[in-house]
């Protein structure tokens, strides 16, 4: 699956490492909802870090939509909120 | 709810806004790098203006420091004239300013973070520019018009998610130089509206105190000097013995 992160680069991240992604996700998850900043801090870049470690970074001219966006690596739990508030999707397309 | 796929939605509804909807999928393989062009351009304005923010700090800060530097060598001046209150006056503005000082700088290191990476993301905008030129005519060339609706269909995807994270890490830069142009523009005006002069003007209060001392001084001296004069040359009936030692040296000046 391809994963970006935002502001750095996409990966290639093999599909047997999802479970682990998700892990870290829900981990990063649970310190946005307690507005846990050292915690959201931690999660966010041991999620960046295992993307990088597991991941290919795709060459320049792999024009390949992403499945799965991280955010900035070093945003801090404000301006993650306010990201993901900014357009929350809806279903209908 | 998975952050990353919340995210993930959230770039594609903000890439969707960037593709056009070409009748022909060849067409919008031009039509995306064209916009690819557009945004390499507003990447390099956004360096830019980065950099120039940047510059902007350093040089409050240097006035700051040398307003600082000012300070101390009030203080020590103060000192050698035995005013410890001047001096500690002059320590308390100067602790006032590193303040400030202090921060700039973290201002400063924020800024030229996001220049890194900035200019990381340009030279990476650029690189897909250059191999999407090619490849957008090969494309063109050997996807059949079936293929071309799917391929092509993904190609621009990719390339217009890449235009969007460019479109958020400039505006996170901008954010951030936001912010900082309005603090900086505040205290530029106090610079030169002279408020911040409470700072830096109680710099002329204690020069002046300093320069009022070793006046006084010189004043004192001179006058010694003068009631010297006039001790040895004045009528020698009334204390004419008084002074014998200082009549000699007078003419010295």
């Amino acid at each position: 699956m391809i994963v970006r992160i935002l502001g750095e680069a996409q990966y290639d991240v093999p599909e047997d490492q999802r479970g682990t992604l998700d892990d870290l996700d829900k981990t990063l998850v649970k310190a946005v909802e307690a507005d846990d900043e050292p915690g959201f801090t931690s999660a966010l870049q041991a999620l960046a870090a295992e993307v990088r470690r597991v991941g290919t970074t795709l060459p320049d001219d792999a024009f390949i939509p992403s499945e799965l966006v991280v955010p900035f690596a070093d945003a801090s739990l404000d301006e993650t909120k306010r990201l993901l508030a900014d357009a929350a999707p809806s279903d209908e397309g | 709810m998975s952050v990353m796929k919340r995210l993930s939605g959230i770039v594609q509804a903000k890439t969707n806004k960037l593709l056009d909807k070409a009748e022909d999928p060849r067409e919008s393989l031009d039509l995306s790098y064209q916009k690819q062009l557009e945004s390499l351009q507003k990447v390099r304005r956004s360096v830019a203006d980065v950099t120039t923010a940047k510059k902007r700090i350093e040089l409050q800060a240097n006035q700051l420091q040398q307003s600082a530097d000012k300070l101390q060598q009030q203080a020590k001046a103060a000192l050698g004239q035995g005013n410890e209150d001047l001096a500690r006056e002059a320590l308390a503005r100067r602790a006032a300013l590193a303040e400030q000082l202090t921060d700039l700088k973290t201002q400063h290191d924020q800024v030229a973070g996001q220049e890194v990476k900035l200019v990381d993301t340009a030279q990476r905008l650029q690189s897909q520019v250059d191999s999407f030129r090619t490849k957008k005519e090969t494309m063109k060339a050997t996807y059949t018009a079936a293929e071309a609706q799917t391929k092509i269909g993904e190609a621009v995807s990719g390339i217009s998610e890449s235009m969007s994270d460019a479109g958020m890490s400039m505006q996170r830069a901008q954010d951030k130089i936001d912010g900082m142009q309005a603090r900086a523009g505040a205290m530029d005006e106090l610079l030169s509206s002279g408020a911040l002069t409470n700072l830096t003007a109680p710099v002329d209060d204690i020069q002046a105190e300093l320069d009022k001392v070793s006046k006084t001084d010189t004043v004192d001296t001179e006058l010694a000097a003068l009631k010297a004069e006039i001790g040895a040359s004045g009528p020698a009936g009334e204390l004419g013995a008084a002074t014998p030692a200082a009549s000699p040296e007078t003419p010295a000046s």
